[in-house]
């Protein structure tokens, strides 16, 4: 599910914010040829193949062996022109005219041209190759339309204007026509680049290529001799021989990796292990990067789904007090968030109010604070809201009944729980007894998703993108990720306003009309607490030193994102043995 | 191990040892026992200002070189910028103070609120640091230790009852009725048990109270830990039923009661004894494991087995050294129950697993 949010890359018509500065500076410089990178990823990639893949570690790889036509840089956060040279959008906002460069060709040296532009977005607008992120390219419930009009230049036509934008383009991988049409055509198009496939049967327009993959082992990438990009003096990228990628499944075992320079690049850092990195650090062999707080939210909400015919009883009757507005914002009030990023994420986070991190430097609402931590303010409002207390100070609700709950979150993920923890201390103060269960990854999403057997839990979300519309599936009222009441239509008549507002948003083509919406949308989030938004904790990430061009950013994928860039700026020591030595 | 009776000079010391190691064993009960008084703070009492604090130091001398015939310790304040190291402020002394007023706390039935030391806020006792939310690791590992210590020593309880009964049962019937219970042991002791207690725990509610909690772990580990004594239990039994002093009591028409109570059962007890001192600290470990696993007590009440797991964390591993005060605990306890088992062992034939 976070994968499929993380796809969500969408619009946002005005230049993005800087991203934090990095020690290595905001500008490429020019670097030099040679050498390979190695980085560690927390699992094999599900498929190779951008129709079929899902998961954060297939984008991983397939991001930097396929291109798209018009591509976010992840640090500045505006677009660029990537396959695309360049691209003018119409008076109405409902046509996209893109050029096309000349000249370029697929790793396996064919040639790209409009074809393969039409060819891929055929096949993603296909609703029986069941691409994940087609949602996204359907406009008003219209599948985009394309035309060809000459071999470098296509059109994309909506049905309604679309505020998204060229940021549409971002990350829509072009797919070589000459290999794939045969496939699509016998419809196994899905099946194809799987995990056995060959390094032969794959081709791509980005940096890298397919060298070789043992599963459960290892993935290397090689240069692409036909990538089309140069450096300021006219050299070919990438600048690296090799990228290889080790399949380390814990964020321990990868950080200890980092440290003893088995890996060259580490993202994903848990305060915890930046901590313990940062005490070596003196020996001079990497850098560690603290790029404030990324675009992931941890949140606390209850379950407020229409629990009818399910045999939940004891959790429907407790949902009187989770649907009660002053019940939400007593609780929310009552959690010291400050206490929750000093004790879970070392101080490295920050409280929140709402889900916009101040990350999102251009979309955030700085009108809102977060919640001042009261308890006298939330026992107000619980007495307000009919709840007493009894002589032992347990809280009890307006029949008599004690008032206590669960929260479930994911056994993996250590600071989630320990905010579990910190929260049902919190919430003891007002008389609520909490109860923090920590569970598998699966059996919670089963519950969240499924089974709606549940009464709070604690889980994190990341938006893919700063535009308002990577969030979309999550606050409309019938979004696949709006985890607190999956389905049906909006609950209340501020869901009824959310909804409304980002509808509207979607079509507006004027960025300030669209900024006040958003803004309204973040204060009626703060106001009515449909969930607790926790805090938001920093991207924390490291590369050896020597790592030229090295410029991390907040969007996924932080480290990797300008692989083409990347250079080692002396040869490394030992790097050739090191290169024909299998990784251990 | 020896299967004959030792006598003599050696037996002596030996019996010395196993009395040494079980007043030590008795000992550690008693103190965990004693953890509301013993402990200056509540196990779950969070101090948000202290995380993952290293181990108070206690002083004699102050910062000009003076004496102190009473022990003090410093207030401590956070480096700023820096999440886990502290600075003591020299400027004022706070004396340890014995049986002072702290946080109430349970006795059996009764509340009080006297503990053994303590010393004046704003400074805190950590004598083994706190974990990751400001806890005191000393008042988490004597409450931990209430419940690995009587988890494992109720289950061997349990295991051992049950064992002692169906084994000396089946070896004194023999017959269907030993058929039927030894392929029970085997159906038992062939099954997965910790995947087994995922499912059983699967089953439940998300939420259990601690003594719930407590209760389910006791159980399962009891009712599938039953079978390897009863296997042990029958074979005694099998043999005390041929024996001549049973068979002649039999000739004089007593029945099978007063057979299995005043002559079968007796056999076995030493035996059961020993079989106690070494399934005992199998069982905590078998509580250890549930709770590592997140299958056993939960937050906030502390074992040893989750009091362990935050160790599973590189960074906890790498930084916080007091973090492993559970683990040499756990070690001390097998050792001494090791200790007494050996010292046991040469009463009777005991196969050590």
């Amino acid at each position: 599910m976070l994968a499929l949010l993380a796809l969500a890359l969408a619009a946002c018509s005005r230049p993005g914010p800087e991203a934090p500065a990095a020690a290595a500076g905001t500008e490429p410089v020019v670097g030099r040829h040679g050498g390979r990178l190695v980085v560690a990823l927390r699992s094999q990639p599900a498929s190779l193949n951008p129709v079929a893949a899902v998961d954060n570690t297939s984008f991983t790889v397939l991001r930097r062996v396929h291109a798209d036509l018009v591509h976010i840089n992840r640090q500045t956060q505006r677009t660029e022109p990537a396959l695309a040279e360049s691209w003018s959008i119409s008076e109405d906002g409902r046509r996209i005219t893109v050029r096309l460069r000349r000249g370029l060709r697929f790793s396996d040296g064919e040639p790209f041209d409009a074809d393969d532009v039409l060819f891929s977005y055929r096949v993603y607008l296909d609703e029986s190759v069941g691409f994940p992120g087609r949602d996204l390219l359907v406009v008003g419930g219209e599948p985009l339309g394309l035309r060809k009009v000459d071999a470098h230049t296509v059109v994309f036509e909506m049905g309604q204007p679309y505020a998204v934008g060229e940021r549409l383009f971002d990350s829509v991988a072009i797919l070589p026509e000459h290999l794939l049409r045969g496939p699509y055509e016998e419809g196994r198009l899905p099946e194809v680049w799987g995990n056995a496939a060959e390094p032969s049967e794959i081709a791509g327009l980005g940096p890298f290529q397919l060298k070789e993959y043992v599963p459960a082992q290892r993935l290397v990438l090689e240069r692409n001799p036909h990538y089309w990009k140069v450096d300021a003096d006219g050299q070919r990228l990438p600048y690296l021989d090799e990228i290889a990628f080790l399949f380390v499944p814990s964020q321990d075992a990868q950080a200890i990796r980092f440290q003893s320079g088995e890996t060259d690049v580490i993202d994903g850092l848990s305060a915890e292990n930046y901590a313990v990195l940062e005490r070596q650090a003196h020996s001079g062999r990497y850098r560690l990067f603290d790029l404030g707080p990324g675009l992931t939210y941890n949140f606390l909400f209850f379950n407020l789904n229409d629990l009818e015919g399910r045999r939940l009883e004891s959790i429907e009757r407790k949902q009187a007090w989770f649907s009660d507005l002053e019940f939400r914002r007593a609780v929310s009030e009552a959690v010291d968030r400050e206490a929750l990023a000093s004790l879970a994420f070392k101080g490295r986070a920050e409280p929140l109010a709402t889900h916009v991190s101040s990350g999102n430097k251009l979309w955030r609402n700085d009108a809102i604070a977060p919640p001042a931590r009261s308890s006298d303010s939330a026992r107000r409002r619980l007495a307000a809201a009919g709840f007493s207390w009894n002589a032992e100070g347990e809280l009890l609700d307006a029949d008599g009944r004690p008032v206590s709950f669960t929260i479930v979150t994911n056994s993996s993920n250590a600071q989630r729980v320990r905010m579990g923890t910190v929260i049902q201390e919190d919430l003891a103060g007002l008389g609520i007894d909490v109860g923090v269960v920590p569970i598998e990854f699966r059996a919670m999403l089963e519950r969240v998703f499924r089974s709606f057997d549940y009464e709070a839990c604690i889980l994190g979300l990341s938006s893919g993108d700063v535009d308002p519309n990577s969030d979309m599936n999550v606050w409309l009222s019938g979004g696949s990720s709006h985890l607190w009441r999956i389905g049906g239509g909006p609950a209340d008549a501020a869901e009824e306003e959310i909804d409304r507002l980002l509808r509207e948003q979607l079509v507006e083509l004027d960025p300030a009309v669209r900024k006040a919406k958003y803004n309204r949308v973040q204060e009626i989030i703060a106001d009515t607490v449909p969930a607790i938004f926790l805090v938001s904790h920093d991207i924390l990430v490291g590369a050896k030193v020597g790592l030229g061009n090295f410029r991390p950013a907040v969007l996924d994928h932080s480290t990797l994102w300008n692989a083409d860039e990347l250079f080692w700026e002396a040869p490394e020591p030992g790097a050739e043995g090191r290169a024909t030595a299998a990784p251990r | 191990m020896p299967s004959t009776r030792a006598s003599g000079p050696s037996s002596r010391r030996r019996k010395r040892r196993r009395f040494d190691a079980a007043a030590l064993l008795i000992a550690a009960h008693v103190l965990v026992l004693l953890a509301g008084p013993l402990a200056p703070y509540h196990p779950a009492a969070q101090h948000r200002e202290a995380p993952w604090a290293p181990p108070t130091r206690i002083h004699f001398f102050d910062a000009g070189g003076g004496f102190h015939p009473r022990p003090f310790v410093y207030a401590r304040t956070a480096v700023p910028g820096a999440a886990d190291e502290y600075v003591e402020d020299r400027g004022r002394a706070f004396p340890i103070r014995f049986f002072v007023r702290g946080e109430p706390y349970a006795l059996g039935p009764w509340t009080f609120e006297r503990r053994l030391f303590g010393v004046e806020a704003p400074a805190r006792i950590f004598l083994l640091g706190t974990d990751g939310l400001g806890r005191d690791q000393l008042a988490r590992l004597l409450h931990g230790g209430r419940v690995s210590l009587f988890a494992g020593l109720l289950a061997a309880a349990v295991a051992l009852s049950l064992g002692t009964l169906l084994g000396s049962l089946s070896g004194f019937y023999g017959g269907r009725v030993d058929a039927l219970l030894m392929r029970m042991t085997e159906l038992v002791m062939v099954l997965p048990w910790l995947y087994l207690l995922l499912a059983v725990r699967a089953f439940l509610p998300l939420e259990l109270p601690p003594l719930r909690a407590f209760v389910l772990v006791v159980t399962v580990i009891g009712l599938i830990g039953w079978a390897p004594p009863a296997r042990l239990f029958r074979g005694v039994a099998l043999s005390a039923r041929e024996r001549e002093y049973v068979q002649a009591a039999r000739g004089f028409g007593a029945g099978d009661r007063y057979l299995l109570v005043r002559h079968i059962l007796p056999q076995v007890r030493t035996l059961a004894l020993t079989q106690a001192a070494i399934l005992a600290p199998r069982y905590i470990l078998a509580e250890v494991t549930l709770s590592f696993l997140g299958l056993g007590i939960g937050e906030p009440v502390p074992s040893w087995g989750n009091l362990l797991a935050e160790l599973q964390h590189y960074s906890v591993l790498a930084s916080y050294w007091w973090m492993a005060a559970p683990a040499v605990a756990l070690v001390g306890v097998f050792l001494l129950y090791q200790r007494v088992a050996s010292g046991l062992a040469p009463d009777a034939t005991i196969e050590l697993h």
